[in-house]
């Protein structure tokens, strides 16, 4: 006889995130058809049909196929050249339905060099250039932005020119002011700004904004490239949370895998644990241990503890 | 051809400078017939023997356009391409198409050379550089010209090479030249996939692209888009212009023979003297005898005729 404590480890590790294979295995190798045909009757994820027999909800096998396959994209993604899981990202954004969020993350958090790899890597892989995809497939107000993001070759160094960073502060400040009458992203001028000047730079205009109190963590496109290309740390930080909310859309999932696969190894994985601390109150590691299930979430938990 | 030790060049460059004026002759007949490699050589061995930087000691000695076609030469290529954009920015005007040639003539790994040499140089990119000192309709195009990073293979598409002729082809006869489409076709799409699309535009619609865009002669931005074709799909014939109009004095690219002779040389300019041949009655040798004297003559000859010897 199944008892009720199993019927609820299985609901579970068909829920959630990730899938728990060991109470799978305990639990549904050792039941019998009868054990079977009750947690059918029970569970929500199975209906009556009208030729009376209980079938499995369409979008929750879906749902299990996506939850499956966590385990081996993440694998697959981890063991991949940065250039080509970076070209391949992009390629997945510009083609799926407009993922706008990904093609920035990737083309303001990752160095020059990264990101000419990326570019490199693509054209391997799809006989085209990114910036040609880009623009060919985007055709709306944010063309301009994600080009010239893709197609940027910072300056690595650390000189910065202040009169220019103050000018240009107070250029991005009067865009930010009028957001309401105007996009940012659509000024030909904060364009030219976010999208070709060094880091370094953009960093000391970032600390200017913060003496007017403009914290550019709002949802925006802009505020979001800001954030990517001043305070990652903040905007991965971000990105982990929504992605282990309850509820959260596959879109939104899919990106605890992105993030942690290509951060893991940089310097900014510590950063971004230290980040989430701080924002969220809880390590990321509880946190991802209380949401994440099996062997998937020991994979995320195992890269995310390196270098400790 | 007798070749020095890289040792023996260095002494005779360093006796070239010795004493009252310079042997102008002997730093010609070494360095115009040096590949770019081996003056990188030269320059290194110069530095450790002598403590003093080579191109140093040839701005101390040489005078205006020798010494400008010298050095230029004595750069390493994607260093002289850095310089050479750097000056184009600063002093910019709409006329300028120094850019426009250096972003189309060049290939993606070359153009990405002269950018790594420009952050050494000069500290900040080179497009953060042309879109802070170019503005409007040419900032629209510049900027993503020197900003891409074409892909080089040769596969094409014929239904995209269709579907943006026609869309060229709409924009022009709107006469919305600088539309976004314009701009992204020329600055995205590969060299292969754009030869495609205006060979289709001139089969489907009777004209050359460019005869299309002369209807304003004296607007800029067309002259601009003109070069920007003419540099990503027949440089060769781009480079035969630049240098009939340097010769006869005509126009105002300053220094265009020089920049052309020290950037080509070692690139397509048996190709540009075919070409120039055929499109004026004289050599270009013959030309540029008549237009120049002394040793900037004596220099450039020799550097046209580098691949030959």
């Amino acid at each position: 006889m199944a008892l009720s404590h199993e019927f609820q480890a299985l609901t579970k590790s068909f829920s959630g995130f990730g899938v728990d294979e060991k109470s799978m295995i305990s639990v549904l190798g050792k039941w019998h058809k009868d054990d079977i045909k009750s947690y059918r009757k029970e569970s929500p994820h199975f209906v009556q049909d009208d030729r009376l027999f209980e079938k499995w909800v369409d979008h929750h096998v879906d749902f299990l196929k996506h939850e499956f396959l966590r385990l081996k994209n993440a694998v697959v993604l981890w063991t991949m050249h940065p250039w080509e899981r970076d070209a391949r990202l992009m390629k997945e954004a510009i083609d799926g339905p407009q993922a706008y969020g990904v093609i920035i993350e990737v083309a303001c958090t990752r160095s020059s060099e990264e990101l000419l790899g990326a570019r490199r890597a693509y054209h391997s892989l799809f006989d085209h250039s990114i910036e040609e995809d880009i623009a060919y497939r985007v055709n709306d107000s944010h063309r301009k932005l994600l080009v010239g993001l893709v197609s940027s070759y910072r300056y690595e160094g650390t000189k910065v020119h202040e009169e220019i960073v103050k000018s240009e502060a107070k250029i991005l400040c009067a865009a930010i002011k009028n957001a309401d009458r105007k996009n940012p992203i659509e000024d030909e001028e904060v364009v030219r700004i976010v999208t070709t000047r060094s880091k370094p730079h953009l960093k000391a205009i970032f600390q200017h904004f913060k003496g007017i109190n403009e914290n550019l963590d709002g949802e925006s496109t802009f505020d979001k490239t800001m954030q990517c290309l001043c305070t990652p740390q903040t905007y991965f930080s971000k990105v982990l949370d929504a992605s282990l909310r309850h509820g959260a859309d596959e879109n939104t999932k899919v990106a605890l895998t992105r993030v942690i696969v290509t951060r893991a190894d940089e310097e900014d994985m510590k950063e971004i644990k230290e980040e989430y601390h701080k924002q969220h109150g809880v390590s990321l590691s509880k946190k991802i241990d209380d949401e994440v299930n099996g062997n998937f979430k020991d994979f995320l938990l195992t890269l995310i503890a390196r270098g400790e | 051809m007798a070749t020095n030790s890289v040792t023996e060049d260095c002494e005779q460059l360093r006796k070239a400078f010795a004493g009252w004026g310079t042997n102008e002759g002997l730093i010609i007949s070494i360095l115009a017939h040096r590949s770019s490699a081996q003056i990188k050589l030269i320059r290194e061995t110069y530095a450790q023997t002598y403590g003093e930087d080579l191109l140093k000691d040839l701005d101390k000695e040489l005078s205006s356009d020798f010494e400008r076609v010298v050095v230029l030469w004595a750069l390493d290529p994607a260093e002289r391409d850095a310089f050479l954009a750097n000056e184009a920015t600063k002093r910019w005007t709409s006329s300028n198409q120094v850019l426009v040639e250096i972003a189309c003539t060049r290939t993606s790994h070359q153009l990405l050379l002269a950018k790594q040499a420009y952050h050494a140089r000069f500290k900040r990119s080179l497009e953060e550089d042309v879109a802070h000192h170019t503005s409007g309709d040419f900032r629209k195009l510049l900027v993503p010209l020197v900003s891409t990073y074409r892909y080089e293979g040769e596969e094409v598409n014929m239904t995209l090479a269709k579907s943006e002729a026609k869309i060229l082809h709409e924009k022009i006869s709107e006469k919305a030249y600088n539309h976004e489409d314009v701009i992204r076709i020329l600055s995205t799409r590969s060299k292969a996939q754009i030869n495609a699309t205006l060979n289709y535009y001139k089969n489907e619609f009777g004209n050359d692209i460019n005869k299309d865009l002369k209807t304003d002669p004296k607007d800029e931005f067309l002259a601009i888009l003109r070069a920007t074709v003419k540099c990503l799909t027949r440089p060769e014939k781009y480079f035969e212009k630049v240098l009939r109009l340097a010769i006869n004095k005509r126009g105002t690219d300053e220094g265009a023979l020089t920049r052309v002779v020290t950037t080509r040389a070692e690139i397509d300019m048996k190709i540009i003297k075919e070409e120039y041949h055929k499109r004026n009655s004289v050599t270009l040798d013959h030309a540029i005898g008549k237009d120049t004297t002394g040793d900037y003559e004596k220099m450039l000859l020799a550097l046209v005729g580098h691949g030959d010897a």
